[in-house]
C-alpha cells in the first residue's frame, strides 16, 4: 500500500492483528483480511478519548438544550397542566406540550398507542408530558421541576398477576405455537408435573444514555445525530413529527456507547422531539436525559411468568409440554409482539418436544413499555425450556445433563421445531461432547457432590452445563434486507458505507474486512464512514444479531459489482481470460503482468468505468405465517454451550462464579477476537440478568432501581475466577452466509443460563438433591437464601 | 477564577461554583474524552487523575481543584505515541463500544500505582503482601462499569502493563 493511503488511517502505532486467540487465525489466507483478528476500527481513538459520540460533537453557536418533564403517576388522566412557572425560569426559551405537536404518534408502526408527549391519559410513571428548551441543559432540567400538573389517579396494573386479575388485556394479540396433541401427550404420559417460573426483566444501562442532536438546515431540512440502532425508523418518526417528507430528514450515527436493543425503538422519541424543537426554534437542539430519568422513562427487557405442564417418563424422556409465557409489556405495544413471539420460538431451546403447545400473553401494564434487549425474548423462552429439563431431572433423579441429551433434537428425525421448521444444522452434540471433555465436567461434578456431602462449613458448590440454540433472522421476514454503498477513488482508497450501526460489536470492522477481502487490499485501505440515511436508505435496525450477516453481504455484493467491472476492463484491455485477473495483497495479477490496485483503478477511471456501486441483499429461504404458527422463520441456528461452577454461602446467599468454560460456534468467524469479545461480554450481561440485576417497582408504579447504586450490574470483580472461552473452529455455516460465518451478537447471552443452573445445583445440595429448587431469576443472594430456607423446610416436612 | 494544570498545561477558568470537574472538562474546555455515564459517582466513566489519584470527576467541584494537577485520557499520551496502558488496551481488545474506556484507562493507571506503593484492597491477604494478581486487578477495577463486559480483556491489559512495569523496575 502506498504511504499516503496508510497514513489516512493513523493506525501505524500498533500492530493490526491482535494476539492470536485460540489459533483461529490458522486458516486465514483465503479471503484475508477476513477471518483475522483485526482490531476494532476505532481502537486507537477509543483509548485516546478521541472517538466522538453524539454528546462530544461540537455544538454550533446558539445550540439549545432540551429536557423532558415526566409524569408522576402510573395510571390516570391529566386534568390540568400549569407550566407558567416553568416558562418563567431563567434561560428558558420554550416549553413544548402535546398541544404544540400536530403529529404525536411515537409508535414505530404508527398504531397510535404511544404519544411523544401525553396530555390526557397517563400510562406509566415517568411518561413524558412536556419538554423544556433552554440555553443550557442544566437550566432546562431545573426548570422542569416547576411544573404543576394535576392528575385524576387510578389504581395501576403493575405486573403479570395483576394484569391477569384485571382481565388479561394485551397490547397486541398473543401467538400460539402447536405441534402434535400436547393434551393427549400429557394425558398418556407415565408421569406429569406442572409449575411456574418467574423470569426478571433487565435495564440496558448502555453506558452512553439516550441522546439526540438536531440541526436545522436550509429550506426545512433537518439533520439529526442520534444514538439509534434503527436510523431509518428514527428518520421516519422525525419526518412524522415535523410533518415533512422523509427526504428532508437525514439521520446520522457514527457510533453508540452501547445499545443492546435499548436504542432500537427507544431512541425515536428523543430524536423526534429534538428535531421538533430545533425546527420550531430555528436552532440546533440537543436532548440527553439523566441516567435516572433514562432508566425510568425508557423500556427494558420484558419480565415473564412462565407456566408449564410436562408429560415425561422415568427415563427422562419428555412426551409433551405446554407453556404459557406471560410478559409484562407496559402501556404500549412497542416491540412486545415480536419479543413475546421470540420467547415462544425458543421454548424448545435444543430439545425436541414430541407434542407441544406454547401460548404467549403480551399483557398490558401501567409500567414503561418494554422493548428489545439482546436476545429479544429468546432468553426468557430458553430459561423456561431449561426449567422443564431441570424439573424432569429432579423428578426422575437423573443427572440434568442426561435429561438434556436424551431430549436433544435428532439427526434426520425428531427434528421438527414447535413452529414446524426442520432443524438441519444441529451441531450441538459435538459442541457438548468437546466441552465436556475440555471442562472435565463429569469428574468435577462427582467431586463437587462429594465435597458438598462432606462439607462442614456453610459453603456449597454447584455445577451445570446448559446448551444454546438461537434462531438467526428477524421473524418479521421483510426486515431481512440490507444495503451498502462502496466507492473507490482514483488513488485506490475505498469508501464504505452500509445500513448497519456500530454500537461496539465491531460491525464496521467486520464489514470492512469483507470489502478488503473482495478487493484483495489491506484493511487500512477501506475507510468506514458514519451510517447515514442519506447514503443507504430504508435500512433495518441493527438487531437480531443480523448486522454482519446482512450488511456484510450487501457490502460484499457492492464490492463484487465494482470488482467485476475492473475485471471486465482488464480483460478487454489486456486480452486475458477473466480467471487470470486476481486481486491479492494490494496488487492485481493480470495474466503475467502485475499492477498496483490503485494503478488499475486509475486506468479504469480514465477509461470511464464507474467505480461506485450499491449492494443489496435479502436473506433467502425464510418465511413465516404468524396466524398458523408455521414457517421457516430462521435462516439458520447458532449454537454454543457453557459449563459454570459456583460457590454459594448458605448463611448469606452470596456467591461467586468460580469457573466458566464456553465452547461456541460462529461459523467461519469473520474476526475471532471480536467474536470472543462478544461471547465474553454477552455472557457477562446474561449473568447480570440472571443473578444480580433486579428491577423493583413500588405499589405506586415508581421504579426504585433507577441508578447503578440500586441496580447491580456485573463488575470486573464479579467475573468468573477462571474463564475459558473458545470458538468451535470446525464450524461453518451450512447456508451460504458471508464467507460461511455465523451471527454472534445475541446467542452467547444465553450461555449464562448455566450460572443460574449451577446456583440451583448448589442450592439443591441443602436438601440432598431431592427437591427441585425452582430457583427463579434473578437469583440474587436474597433469593438464593430464601430458596435455601424453603428447601430446608420442605425437606424436613418430607422426612 | 480557578487556576490549575490540566494535562500539563496551565488553565484559568471561571465557572459557576456548582460546576463539576467533569462538566468543566467536557463543556468548557472541550476535553470530551472523559465520559458521563451516570453523573452520580457510580459508573466510573468520568474517572480522571487528580494530583495523580483517581477520582470520579462528576463528584469533584471544579472550583475545588485550584492549584491541583489534572490528567485526563487526553493527557496520557507518551509524546505523540499512545501511552503504555493505552497500547495494552488496543492490543488486548479491551473494549467494545469504547464508552467506558477513557475511565477504565485512567483507573488502570492509578491502580498500578496503588499496587506499587502497597495500598491494600479488599482481597489482599492479611499478611499485607500485595501482588498484581488477577483477583487484585478485578477488585481494584470494580469501580468502573463496562456494560459491554470487556472485563476479561481489560484485566489482561492491566496485568500486562503492570507486569512490564515491574520488569523494567527489576532491571533498573
Ligand atoms: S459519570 Fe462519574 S461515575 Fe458515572
Ligand atoms: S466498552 Fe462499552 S461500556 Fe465498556
Amino acid at each position: 500500500m502506498n504511504e499516503v493511503l496508510a497514513r489516512g488511517a493513523d493506525r501505524k502505532h500498533d500492530d493490526d492483528a491482535l494476539p492470536e486467540k485460540d489459533g483461529a487465525d490458522a486458516q486465514s489466507h483465503e479471503n484475508a483480511p477476513a477471518h483475522q483478528s483485526k482490531r476494532h476500527d476505532s481502537a486507537h481513538l477509543h483509548v485516546a478519548g478521541r472517538a466522538p459520540y453524539t454528546d462530544d460533537l461540537p455544538e454550533p453557536p446558539g445550540t439549545l438544550h432540551a429536557y423532558l418533564g415526566l409524569s408522576t403517576i402510573a395510571n390516570g388522566r391529566i386534568e390540568s397542566i400549569d407550566l407558567e412557572a416553568v416558562r418563567a425560569q431563567p434561560d428558558v426559551e420554550a416549553v413544548i406540550t402535546a398541544d404544540d405537536l400536530g403529529h404525536n404518534d411515537a409508535s414505530a408502526w404508527q398504531i397510535g398507542d404511544e404519544p411523544f408527549l401525553t396530555s390526557g391519559k397517563v400510562g406509566f410513571l415517568g411518561q413524558p408530558v412536556f419538554m423544556v428548551v433552554a440555553t443550557s441543559r442544566n437550566a432546562a432540567r431545573r426548570a422542569c421541576r416547576h411544573a404543576k400538573i394535576a392528575y385524576a389517579e387510578d389504581t395501576p396494573i403493575l405486573d403479570v398477576d395483576q394484569a391477569r386479575e384485571a382481565g388479561g388485556r394485551t397490547v397486541i394479540d398473543g401467538m400460539t405455537l402447536e405441534r402434535g396433541d400436547a393434551d393427549a401427550a400429557l394425558a398418556n404420559a407415565p408421569r406429569t408435573l406442572s409449575g411456574t417460573m418467574l423470569i426478571g426483566g433487565q435495564d440496558h444501562f448502555y453506558l452512553e444514555g439516550q441522546i439526540a442532536f438536531a440541526v436545522p438546515g436550509e429550506d426545512g431540512t433537518m439533520i439529526v445525530y442520534s444514538s439509534t440502532q434503527h436510523p431509518s425508523e428514527t428518520q421516519m418518526l422525525v419526518a412524522h413529527a415535523l410533518h415533512r417528507p422523509a427526504a428532508m430528514v437525514t439521520l446520522e450515527v457514527r457510533r453508540m456507547g452501547g445499545a443492546f436493543g435499548g436504542k432500537e425503538s427507544q431512541a425515536n422519541l428523543f430524536a423526534a422531539l429534538a428535531a421538533f424543537a430545533a425546527d420550531r426554534l430555528g436552532a440546533p437542539v440537543k436532548i440527553r436525559p439523566d441516567r435516572d430519568d433514562d432508566m425510568v422513562a425508557t423500556g427494558k427487557r420484558h419480565d415473564f411468568r412462565a407456566d408449564y405442564e410436562i408429560g415425561f417418563d422415568d427415563e427422562g424422556g419428555i412426551h409433551g409440554v405446554k407453556f404459557t409465557y406471560a410478559a409484562r409489556c407496559g402501556f404500549s405495544a412497542d416491540l412486545s409482539g415480536p419479543v413475546t413471539d421470540r420467547a415462544l420460538f425458543h421454548c424448545d431451546n435444543t430439545y425436541y418436544w414430541p407434542a407441544v403447545k406454547a401460548v404467549s400473553q403480551p399483557l398490558f401494564t401501567n409500567t414503561v413499555s418494554n422493548t428489545a434487549f439482546r436476545g429479544f425474548g429468546g432468553p426468557q423462552g430458553m430459561v423456561g425450556a431449561e426449567r422443564v429439563i431441570e424439573e424432569v431431572a429432579f423428578a426422575t433423579g437423573l443427572d440434568p445433563l442426561e435429561v438434556r441429551r436424551r431430549n436433544f433434537y435428532g439427526e434426520g428425525e425428531r427434528n421438527l421445531t414447535p413452529y414446524h421448521q426442520t432443524v438441519e444444522d444441529f451441531v450441538l452434540p459435538r459442541i457438548v461432547d468437546e466441552l465436556l471433555e475440555s471442562s472435565d465436567y463429569e469428574a468435577r461434578r462427582q467431586a463437587i457432590r462429594q465435597t458438598n456431602r462432606d462439607a462442614n462449613g456453610f459453603k456449597r458448590r454447584g455445577i451445570a452445563l446448559t446448551p444454546v440454540k438461537f434462531g438467526i433472522s428477524f421473524t418479521a421476514s421483510h426486515l431481512n434486507q440490507a444495503g451498502a454503498l462502496v466507492h473507490i477513488y482514483t488513488d485506490g482508497s475505498i469508501h464504505l458505507n452500509h445500513g448497519g450501526t456500530e454500537m461496539g460489536q465491531g460491525l464496521n470492522t467486520k464489514v470492512a474486512q469483507v470489502v478488503a477481502a473482495v478487493f484483495g487490499v489491506p484493511l487500512e485501505q477501506v475507510r468506514i464512514t458514519a451510517t447515514s440515511t442519506g447514503k443507504v436508505p430504508n435500512t433495518s435496525a441493527t438487531a437480531a444479531s443480523s448486522g454482519a450477516d446482512l450488511n456484510g453481504m450487501a457490502a460484499k455484493l457492492a464490492a463484487e459489482t465494482i470488482r467485476q467491472r475492473l475485471v471486465d476492463f482488464a480483460v478487454a484491455e489486456h486480452g486475458v481470460p477473466a480467471e487470470q485477473v486476481v486481486f491479492r495483497d494490494g496488487q492485481v495479477q493480470i495474466g503475467n503482468r502485475e499492477v498496483g490496485f490503485a494503478e488499475l483503478v486509475e486506468e479504469a477511471y480514465t477509461a470511464r468505468i464507474s467505480l461506485s456501486s450499491t449492494g443489496y441483499y435479502r436473506t433467502p429461504k425464510i418465511h413465516w405465517d404468524r396466524a398458523s404458527g408455521r414457517g421457516h422463520p430462521f435462516y439458520y441456528f447458532a449454537y454454543g454451550a457453557a459449563v459454570s461452577e459456583v460457590e454459594i454461602d448458605t448463611l448469606t446467599g452470596e456467591y461467586t462464579v468460580e469457573r466458566v468454560d464456553i465452547l461456541h460456534e460462529t461459523g467461519n468467524s469473520l474476526n475471532p477476537a471480536i467474536d470472543i469479545g462478544q461471547i465474553e461480554g454477552g455472557f457477562a450481561q446474561g449473568m447480570g440478568w440472571l443473578t444480580t440485576e433486579e428491577l423493583v417497582w413500588d405499589e405506586k408504579g415508581r421504579l426504585l432501581t433507577h441508578a447503578p447504586s440500586t441496580y447491580k450490574i456485573p463488575l470486573a470483580s464479579d467475573m468468573p475466577r477462571q474463564f475459558n472461552v473458545a470458538l468451535a473452529e470446525w464450524s461453518r455455516a451450512h447456508e451460504p452466509t458471508v464467507f460461511r460465518s455465523k451471527a454472534v451478537g445475541e446467542p452467547p447471552f444465553m450461555l449464562a443460563i448455566s450460572v443460574l443452573h449451577a446456583l440451583s445445583d448448589a442450592v439443591a445440595s441443602v436438601a440432598d438433591y431431592t427437591i427441585c429448587p425452582r430457583l427463579d431469576a434473578p437469583a440474587t443472594p436474597e433469593h438464593i437464601l430464601m430458596t435455601i430456607e424453603r428447601l430446608r423446610a420442605d425437606s424436613k416436612t418430607a422426612n | 477564577m480557578t487556576s490549575l494544570t490540566i494535562n500539563g498545561k496551565a488553565v484559568e477558568l471561571e465557572v459557576d461554583p456548582r460546576t463539576t470537574l467533569l462538566d468543566a472538562l467536557r463543556e468548557h474546555l472541550k476535553l470530551t474524552g472523559s465520559k458521563k455515564g451516570c453523573d452520580h459517582g457510580q459508573c466510573g466513566a468520568c474517572t480522571v487523575l487528580l494530583d495523580g489519584e483517581r477520582v470520579n470527576s462528576c463528584l469533584v467541584l471544579f472550583a475545588g481543584c485550584d492549584g491541583q494537577d489534572v490528567t485526563t485520557i487526553e493527557g496520557l499520551k507518551d509524546g505523540d505515541e499512545l501511552g503504555a496502558m493505552q497500547r495494552a488496551f488496543v492490543s488486548h481488545d479491551a473494549f467494545q463500544c469504547g464508552y467506558c474506556t477513557p475511565g477504565q484507562i485512567c483507573s488502570a493507571v492509578a491502580t498500578l500505582k496503588e499496587v506499587e506503593r502497597g495500598d491494600a484492597s479488599a482481597v489482599t491477604a492479611d499478611d499485607g503482601d500485595i501482588h498484581l494478581t488477577r483477583l487484585e486487578v478485578q477488585e481494584r477495577m470494580s469501580g468502573n462499569i463496562c456494560r459491554c463486559g470487556a472485563y476479561n480483556n481489560i484485566v489482561d491489559a492491566v496485568m500486562e502493563t503492570g507486569g512490564a512495569a515491574l520488569q523494567t523496575e527489576a532491571a533498573e
